[in-house]
């Protein structure tokens, strides 16, 4: 009796041991996952702003459609979110200004730049922040532990924290279902809206801006962003730290 | 050896209710901040990091600091210590389990801590902090409690622990370099990105650290009716007055490099931490008293007879307190925010929650160090008495 109790245990720590190991002894299926080939592709997104279309109105457009279609909370202090906002040109581009600039004063959208070589991804203890392969950076919401140091690694202000939790802030019946609204704790930020790409869409602030601002393959030559950028003068912000912006200001 | 800790005069126990008390006091301000997220502290989206960051860099320093008797009693054979070598260690126990305290109260989510094992990203340096912060609380632990264990038996310590002894020596640079490289490593933020910060941080840690059980060898003194020694705390003192120099130094020498360039990216920072920007000035009155403190206690401490007067030298090691914990505890972190990558100014002060939470953790150290301090006393005590 006595040796069979210790069998069994043996045996029961054993296949225990296996399992956790390697679940496909116990049986368990390991999924197959499907690749959807719908949905827009590039090899690198990008984006780039026409600072001289950039009206109030344009602007206050694309704002509300990104953070309607995020349910980005309006937190009215400095504990707030923002995924895309205004700043003056100054203050996006001082390193390249000067005291008589025209434009100083110009108000201009700013978003990440989902950098190609983001040090927020590099400073990330957790891969809770990570660049897909066409160098989108996304977040996993549910992975962030909120130690907020790619809000520190971040050279561009780009990341919000939920100081609060966020749905204090918004309201039910409003709330966009088909995306997540965030705990407190976490860090979020703009996605390129790669939830609407999968799907065969364009960003949502792209579509609300008609026109001012362009999204492509920068990568592809003939694409939008590329036939801007051979036609206009163009920025891009901090270019001297090396994390090479996907965000490109027209001037 | 831990009975000695449950034997204590009511003194002893009053001491402990107190810090009891006060930890009761953190950790219901901490069960709101679990409650109501992190917008219970002064944090905002631009200044990212406060208090409690600021708290676990400067603990780092401290932790890191018990090197400078680790040294010189194992290899030099400086006999001085070796009494009192047991309270660094122990002092560095208390100071890694508040920095991981801090980090733990700085969390968005810390019930998902453990994602930092459970997804390892060695592109992360809070991942090698991680790393090196716990070899480190192991090691002195682990080494504390063998030697002392061998002391109380009257034999030496056993032969297998030196290596942990030997390795101990350059972890405890370690954690500090590698807690300065969470700041140096980032691209946007002029202020920390410097060559200059982990020397900076070993530079003004080994001033904190040893200025520190001086005070601590002072009161055991007083409470506990024990004498760490003259000699050991003579030679303490000459550790913080070098540290203490070089830190001054290492401060000069940033100051110079931002104020001839005149770079702006770097100025700022600058101008904001010693004049204040845009009428933001208290940052910068603090600045001025910590090297105030810190340029009166040196030129006190550089004349022999000051050092000797026990008065003067304890006043004094509470200037260099003062002076590295405003440094590293109020000016390195905000600062570093301010302004703005986007070039704005922001303001962060910490809340009357934060400064609780802080205050707990801060009394949670003390209980382990008391609690720690009465145990290897008690063995020297019982040693001595033959």
């Amino acid at each position: 009796m006595n040796s069979n109790r210790r069998k069994f245990i043996k045996i029961a720590g054993l296949a225990a041991l296996g399992w956790s190991i390697c679940p496909p002894l116990a049986g368990a299926r390991t999924s197959r996952y499907k690749r959807i080939e719908e949905g827009l592709r590039a090899e690198r997104w990008a984006m780039a702003i026409d600072t001289a279309k950039l009206t109030q109105e344009v602007m206050d457009r694309a704002i509300a459609a990104c953070h309607e279609l995020h349910n980005v909370p309006k937190i009215e202090n400095d504990q707030n979110i923002k995924w895309i906002w205004v700043e003056t040109f100054y203050n996006l581009i001082y390193d390249q200004s000067h005291p008589f600039l025209q434009e100083r004063q110009l108000p201009v959208l700013t978003l990440c730049n989902h950098c190609d070589n983001p040090p927020c991804v590099r400073v990330c203890p957790t891969k809770a922040t990570f660049s897909r392969e066409d160098g989108i950076v996304l977040m996993d919401f549910h992975r962030c532990i909120g130690c907020r140091f790619c809000m520190a690694g971040c050279p561009y202000g780009a990341r919000s924290f939920n100081y609060f939790d966020p749905k204090l802030f918004l309201n039910e019946d409003d709330m966009n279902r088909d995306f997540p609204a965030r705990d407190m704790g976490v860090v979020e930020k703009c996605e390129f809206c790669a939830h609407l790409l999968d799907q065969g869409e364009r960003p949502a602030c792209v579509e609300a801006a008609e026109g001012a601002l362009f999204f492509g393959d920068v990568r592809d030559p003939d694409s939008e962003v590329r036939q801007v950028l051979r036609e206009r003068y163009s920025l891009v912000r901090k270019p001297k730290l090396g994390t090479e912006p996907q965000v490109y200001y027209l001037i | 050896m831990l009975e000695k800790a449950i034997q204590g005069s009511a003194l002893y126990w009053i001491w402990l209710l107190v810090l009891l008390a006060v930890i009761g006091v953190g950790f219901f301000s901490y069960l709101t901040q679990l409650d109501q997220g992190l917008s219970v502290t002064g944090l905002n989206r631009d200044v990212s990091w406060g208090f409690y960051i600021a708290q676990f860099t400067f603990l780092v320093g401290v932790a890191a600091s018990a090197v400078m008797m680790v040294i010189p009693k194992y290899l030099h054979n400086h006999k001085a210590y070796a009494r009192m070598l047991i309270l660094g260690e122990f002092l560095a126990v208390a100071a890694v389990i508040m920095c991981l305290l801090f980090i733990i109260a700085d969390l968005g989510q810390p019930q998902r801590l453990f994602n930092v094992i459970l997804y390892p990203t060695p592109s992360s340096i809070l991942f090698w902090d991680m790393v090196v912060l716990n070899g480190y609380l192991f090691l002195n632990i682990f080494v504390g409690w063998v030697t002392l264990q061998a002391e109380r038996k009257r034999v030496g310590p056993p032969r297998w622990i030196i290596p942990f002894i030997y390795i101990s020596i350059p972890w405890a640079i370690s954690i500090h370099t590698v807690t300065a490289f969470l700041y140096a490593g980032l691209p946007g933020r002029d202020f920390w990105l410097t060559a200059v910060l982990a020397p900076s941080f070993l530079a003004s840690a080994f001033a904190a650290g040893p200025a520190l059980l001086i005070l601590l060898a002072y009161v055991i003194k007083i409470f506990a009716k024990w004498d760490p020694g003259k000699e050991a705390i003579q030679s303490l003192a000459k550790v913080v007055i070098y540290a203490m120099l070089a830190h001054l130094f290492i401060i000069a020498c940033k100051v110079f490099t931002a104020a001839y360039s005149m770079v702006p990216d770097k100025l700022e920072h600058y101008k904001y931490l010693y004049f204040g920007l845009e009428g933001h000035t208290m940052l910068a009155t603090f600045s001025w008293v910590a090297i105030s403190a810190g340029v009166i206690a040196v030129i006190t401490l550089l004349f022999p007879k000051n050092r000797q007067a026990d008065n003067i030298l304890a006043f004094s090691m509470i200037l260099v307190l003062m002076s590295t914990w405003i440094d590293k505890g109020l000016g390195l972190i905000t600062a570093g925010f301010i302004p703005t990558p986007l070039h704005h100014m922001a303001t962060y002060v910490p809340t009357q929650t934060e400064l609780l939470i802080t205050l707990g953790i801060w009394a949670t150290g003390f209980l382990i160090i008391t609690v720690l301090y009465k145990v290897g006393i008690g063995v020297r005590k019982e040693i001595e008495s033959g």
